[in-house]
């Protein structure tokens, strides 16, 4: 695939995958991608686990592309309880397409058990977000174990892997190019297609999908 | 160099004292801090170690008092409301001068407080971490990566001087992500622990371990003794960072996170020819006085940086004697300085010019 607009057949797009692979950044290119190809989109923040660095973060810029973003009422504040945003349901009877952003591992995924007969009904594809350079992944074998953690949990099949391996702000094109044989072996372990390589704005690598970095940022 | 992976400081800190031979984890967990107790209990048993959630804090640090009394390499891990209910089991380590590593990533107060980024512990890490006369080593990483040197360096400390170290960190150094290559850390010699109780085996007068003296002037002693060790610490293992203070007439000080904030103001300011510079502590205690007072001949004046009402600029202030003016600016509740925030300040500081 050369863009991620490409992964959006299904009414909704689950990105999903381990803890710390990138998915909110995905999500929210996913989303931005969608919203350039001129179709009504939005993307819902289902992360219940983490406390901060969070689609949510985005709200403003997704707007300004008209995104809207589906988010948890108490997302950044202090209320530290795992709740979902309030009007989620747009995710499977609003106009266009949706991309849920799902929280890390098998425990964030609990979240799509939970409605796990409105993605079959309306329509999903579910993609595996990989990093090579995460510890847990740095293993095919560890990420096969939350790949299939992440099925059992959510009742949903994935349908493809997005190899987004990066080390933050310092990737270089050696980084992306040194992770795609982990990403393919990975791939053909589970039985999934690669459907594409992520890389960030700032490096040239070729046949890969350029993303940018949409990481809040402190200093 | 080994190979970088990417990890949230969190992560970090726990994969760091798996690596310093660390084996014994007891936690309770709360964000946000609680990624270290998930690494733990996911990681120890698959490397010879034990992670034990307790039923409190209160029982995680009376864990590590036991552990630490065998000499045991341990750790414990909490955010500030936990950090006040171990306390007590503080002191007590350090009234038996164990060693152990204490992990605090801060979080708002006072109170419960909120579960955003904060440094409104520092008084409490530095001054009084439990009551009476003592301290604990307080170390200060900013980013991901300096956790993966600090800690390992935190159970040297903590063994070489026999004395609790802390990791004084905050929810941003926590939970954001940054590549992290675990190199080996300078190996240091750590004096053999001929105090522990470990096991006697008929061949030597078995030891004991405890925090409490019948005798007011042994305790004095024993007191005295320590501080001798604490004046020690302070003329060998003060460590700090220094970023364009040579020709600075304004010097930020700043630790942790905050710091790298304060770095881009820094960076900023030069570029509108202000000459600002910073200091960074690492240690927090012992305070690197000597190294500020000798800026303070240099400088015009220092803004202290920090996310709280205003707690190291007490320090600043003692270390330089009060010889130069000591600003300071702080945000607090979990929210975290911006570097145009702090650009103001050294604009209205350095004397509005440029």
């Amino acid at each position: 695939m050369n863009s991620l607009f490409e992964l959006a057949t299904e009414k909704v797009t689950v990105i999903s995958g381990p803890y710390g692979s990138g998915k909110t950044n995905v999500a929210v290119n996913l989303a931005m991608d969608i919203a350039k190809n001129n179709t009504v989109c939005r993307v819902a923040d289902l992360d219940i686990v983490n406390p901060y660095f969070r689609s949510a973060d985005n709200e403003g810029m997704l707007a300004d592309l008209g995104v809207q973003t589906l988010i948890p009422e108490f997302a950044n504040t202090n209320v530290d309880i795992p709740a979902l945003p309030k009007n989620y349901q747009l995710l499977f009877n609003g106009e266009g397409k949706s991309v849920a952003d799902v929280g890390g591992d098998a425990d964030g995924a609990a979240v799509l058990g939970l409605s796990h007969d409105d993605y079959i009904n309306s329509g999903y594809k579910m993609y595996f977000v990989y990093n090579r350079y995460r510890y847990v992944t740095a293993d095919p074998m560890g990420a096969l174990e939350v790949l299939e953690g992440i099925q059992r949990a959510s009742g949903l099949t994935f349908h493809g892997i997005i190899n987004n391996s990066n080390l933050g702000e310092e990737t270089t094109a050696e980084t992306v190019i040194n992770a795609i044989p982990y990403a393919t072996e990975f791939a053909q372990m589970a039985n999934l297609p690669l459907l594409l390589t992520t890389s960030p704005d700032w490096v040239e690598v070729p046949n890969t999908v350029k993303i940018k970095d949409i990481t809040k940022k402190l200093f | 160099m080994g190979e970088k992976l990417l990890m949230k400081g969190n992560e970090a800190i726990a994969e760091a004292a798996i690596r310093s031979g660390c084996k014994l984890f007891f936690g309770y967990p709360i964000t946000p801090q609680t990624e270290l107790a998930e690494y733990m209990a996911k990681q120890m048993p698959k490397r010879g170690g034990l992670s034990l959630q307790a039923e409190s804090e209160v029982a995680a640090i009376n864990m590590v008092l036991g552990a630490a009394s065998t000499g045991a390499r341990v750790i414990t891990s909490s955010s500030s409301p936990g950090i006040s209910l171990k306390s007590e089991g503080i002191s007590y380590i350090i009234g038996s001068d164990l060693p152990c590593v204490i992990v605090n990533v801060q979080r708002g107060g006072p109170g419960l407080g909120g579960i955003q980024p904060a440094q409104s512990d520092y008084n409490q890490a530095t001054k009084a971490l439990g009551h009476g006369d003592g301290h604990a080593i307080v170390l200060a990483p900013n980013s991901v990566q300096e956790i993966a040197t600090l800690v390992g360096e935190a159970f040297d400390l903590a063994d070489i001087y026999r004395m609790p170290c802390m990791i004084l960190a905050d929810g941003a150094l926590g939970q954001m992500m940054e590549p992290v290559d675990f190199e080996a850390k300078p190996a240091r010699e750590i004096p053999e622990k001929d105090w522990a109780c470990c096991g006697h085996g008929g061949k030597r007068v078995h030891n004991i371990v405890n925090s409490l003296y019948i005798e007011p002037e042994k305790l004095e002693e024993i007191v005295n003794e320590r501080f001798e060790r604490y004046r020690k610490l302070e003329e060998n293992e003060v460590k700090y960072e220094e970023y364009l203070t040579e020709d600075a007439d304004i010097i930020l000080v700043s630790y942790g996170i905050t710091a790298r904030i304060a770095k881009t103001a820094v960076r900023n300011a030069r570029k509108m020819g202000i000459k600002a510079g910073l200091f960074r502590p690492i240690t927090l205690y012992p305070f690197p006085k000597k190294q500020l007072m000798a800026l303070a001949e240099k400088t015009n004046c220092f803004l202290s940086v920090e996310m709280n009402m205003g707690q190291m600029v007490n320090d600043v202030k003692l270390a330089i004697e009060c010889k130069k003016p000591v600003y300071h600016y702080g945000r607090t509740g979990g929210m975290i300085p911006s570097p145009e925030e702090i650009l103001q300040k050294i604009q209205e500081y350095s004397g509005g010019n440029a």
